[in-house]
């Protein structure tokens, strides 16, 4: 029950509901609404940045599942990316797969790949891990760098367009062919932390000395995380493949580690709304300064040539203000602002 | 002997590289030895330093000792800065936090850069001579035989302050306990302050050296990213471990990239890397700490 003194619960049952309110379920009602009148409000550049941003959202959920809520340091995200995109481009392309089986069993490689570079994990902690998994990021983009078998010596894997995607429309397909995806993974992400493994994650995090006291098998569980994890950024890794058309190393170095990392920061750690959050805000921000930049060309022409080097700075301020700021990000200030709403006109 | 020429060299040049490996872990080990911060804007400290070398050297045309000076002048107020400003909000928070705020530093350093200086590559006229002289019946380049002197000289005198001044001995305090330091009367405000100084100026000094042997562009910041590796395989809290480590990094790179295939080299640091966390986590002179509830 939602009253002024806060949400009180009568059943354990209902405590473990997805939204207890009905404020909640009429902002979930808005939200849908909203993304299901999108494709008609925006054009096809807009289109395509919300397109990647749906991309993006699953990968992010699946680094804050192993950074947010079992509290394991990773900079491989760029390199399990990779994973994902090269084995289900060459396994539709060379091997002739159907693009969804292609999808599952890249999801299922790059599981597996998760759980290996998650191996350092059982002895390392904190800064440690993070090293390691630094290496495990440069030692995956070598090998897609330097094996030839995995581009055929040519660098880059050209993926066929999917075959009923039209060229007129293809932004407004591939929304509707992202959509139900990002919102399914995002689902299931949200559903893990009501049952017993996804609280085994936060154990581990919050303590895992007491975690594993308490009879948590800390082994498994962190294994297990990475290979979830990466189960989930193998799935925007697959899914970008098909929606770029092209697969190269580019896309995948240290970088795009960092620029995750930073979404999830930037949403909120440990939190699934965060991640989408924080995705958004990631992946608008460089397009956002773009158009200002277009803007302002006539007035200030300084502004639009120093243009690379003004996003990465705002990507660095980004990062700082909200690490000293508001380190639990974007999804604590919504938190804060609904308080406000609620309590008016007390303060708490 | 035509082998052993070869041989020769690339011990040369590996030393010389892991001289400035060195240099750059020592300041990255400062920095965790005292305040527990991982650094990876260490790159950006050496990419900084060798731009503000660059300004008032060629720019500003000031005689080389002068802009040596000015150069460290900058350093240690950039690291005092950041530590004032950056750092010290996030004192006690998760390690996360902690990384991702080096790079957010990380990122707008390169963007300072790029600004003020765009991404082209900058003559700088070299500093050392580049000559070259016969060691043992083989050409080496005399550049490279210095930088390696300079590097001793630089990490002996670090060795020598650590142990012999009254701030060296305080910082090893704070390093080793912080509560107890603080009830000796040592500002440990200070010590953090002093470690971000001293590592920008080592970065400095690193930063300058591999301008000289290559060149004054963007990839100087690459050179970060390798510290990782070395701080590993020394120890991250050992500066000792910086100068083994440093100079197996350095000649493992020039061996691999000589005998096997310089692609290989690139990513020969990191196999080591991981193979060292499997065996020893802690580093070859790294302290083992035991955790409790």
């Amino acid at each position: 029950m939602a009253t002024a003194t806060g949400i009180h619960h009568r059943s354990y049952r209902a405590e473990l509901r997805l939204r207890h309110t009905k404020a909640e379920w009429f902002r979930f009602g808005l939200v849908v609404v909203l993304l299901l009148v999108v494709p008609y409000l925006l054009n096809t550049y807009w289109l395509g940045i919300a397109n990647s941003i749906l991309i993006a959202v699953v990968g992010a959920v699946g680094l804050n599942i192993l950074v947010g809520f079992t509290g394991q340091i990773s900079l491989g995200q760029g390199g399990f990316l990779a994973v994902g995109a090269y084995t289900s481009a060459i396994l539709s392309t060379r091997a002739g797969l159907p693009v969804p089986l292609a999808v599952v069993v890249a999801v299922l490689v790059t599981a597996g790949v998760g759980a290996l570079f998650g191996l350092p994990a059982l002895r390392l902690k904190g800064l440690y891990l993070a090293i390691a998994t630094l290496a495990s990021q440069e030692i995956i983009m070598f090998v897609v760098r330097r094996w030839g078998f995995l581009t055929e010596d040519r660098g880059y894997i050209e993926v066929p367009r999917l075959g009923f995607i039209e060229r007129e429309t293809f932004e407004v397909q591939w929304y509707w062919v992202l959509l139900p995806i990002t919102f399914l993974a995002v689902l299931m992400a949200r559903n893990l932390f009501r049952t017993a493994l996804g609280r085994s994650f936060m154990a581990v995090r919050d303590q895992d000395i007491a975690a594993e006291a308490i009879g948590v098998n800390i082994t498994r569980t962190k294994v297990t995380a990475f290979a979830v994890s990466s189960g989930f950024v193998g799935l925007s890794g697959a899914l970008s493949a098909y929606y770029t058309e092209t697969v190269t190393w580019e896309r995948f170095t240290l970088d795009v580690s960092v620029l995750y990392l930073a979404m999830i920061i930037v949403g909120g750690l440990g939190s699934i709304a965060g991640s989408v959050y924080g995705a958004i805000f990631m992946m608008l921000l460089p397009a956002l300064l773009t158009e200002v930049g277009d803007k302002v060309r006539d007035g200030a022409p300084f502004i639009a040539e120093q243009l690379p080097a003004i996003k990465n700075a705002v990507f660095g301020i980004a990062i700082i203000t909200f690490l000293l700021i508001e380190p639990r990000g974007l999804d604590r200030i919504w938190s804060r602002m609904k308080d406000y709403v609620r309590f008016w006109p007390f303060r708490y | 002997m035509n082998e052993f020429a070869r041989f020769v060299s690339l011990t040369v040049y590996g030393l010389a590289d892991g001289a400035i490996l060195a240099l750059a872990a020592l300041g990255f080990v400062l920095i965790y030895k005292a305040t527990r911060v991982i650094n990876f804007a260490q790159g950006e400290f050496l990419l900084v330093g060798a731009y503000t070398f660059y300004t008032a050297f060629v720019l500003l045309r000031l005689p080389l000792v002068l802009a040596v000076l000015v150069g460290v002048a900058f350093a240690i107020l950039l690291g005092v800065l950041v530590e004032r400003f950056v750092l010290r909000p996030l004192v006690g928070e998760h390690a996360i936090s902690v990384i991702m705020v080096t790079i957010g530093l990380s990122s707008v350093l390169k963007a300072g850069v790029q600004m003020f200086f765009g991404t082209a590559v900058r003559e700088q006229p070299k500093i050392l001579p580049t000559g070259s002289m016969e060691v043992a019946g083989v050409t080496v380049p005399v550049n490279r035989l210095l930088v390696i002197l300079i590097a001793a000289i630089v990490l002996a005198a670090f060795t020598v302050f650590f142990r012999r001044s009254r701030h060296g001995v305080a910082m090893r305090a704070v390093a080793d306990d912080q509560q107890a330091s603080l009830t000796m009367g040592i500002s440990v405000r200070t010590i953090f302050a002093l470690a971000w100084a001293l590592a920008a100026v080592s970065a400095l000094i690193a930063g300058v050296l591999l301008a000289d042997l290559s060149a004054v562009d963007q990839n100087i910041a690459s050179f970060g990213l390798i510290v990782f590796p070395v701080v590993i395989l020394g120890g991250l809290d050992s500066v000792p471990g910086t100068i083994v480590g440093g100079l197996t990094i350095g000649l493992l790179k020039q061996y691999v990239s000589g005998y096997a295939d310089p692609g290989l080299a690139e990513v020969v640091p990191y196999v080591v890397l991981v193979a060292i966390l499997m065996v020893r986590p802690y580093g070859i002179f790294g302290e083992t700490r035991i955790e409790r509830v």
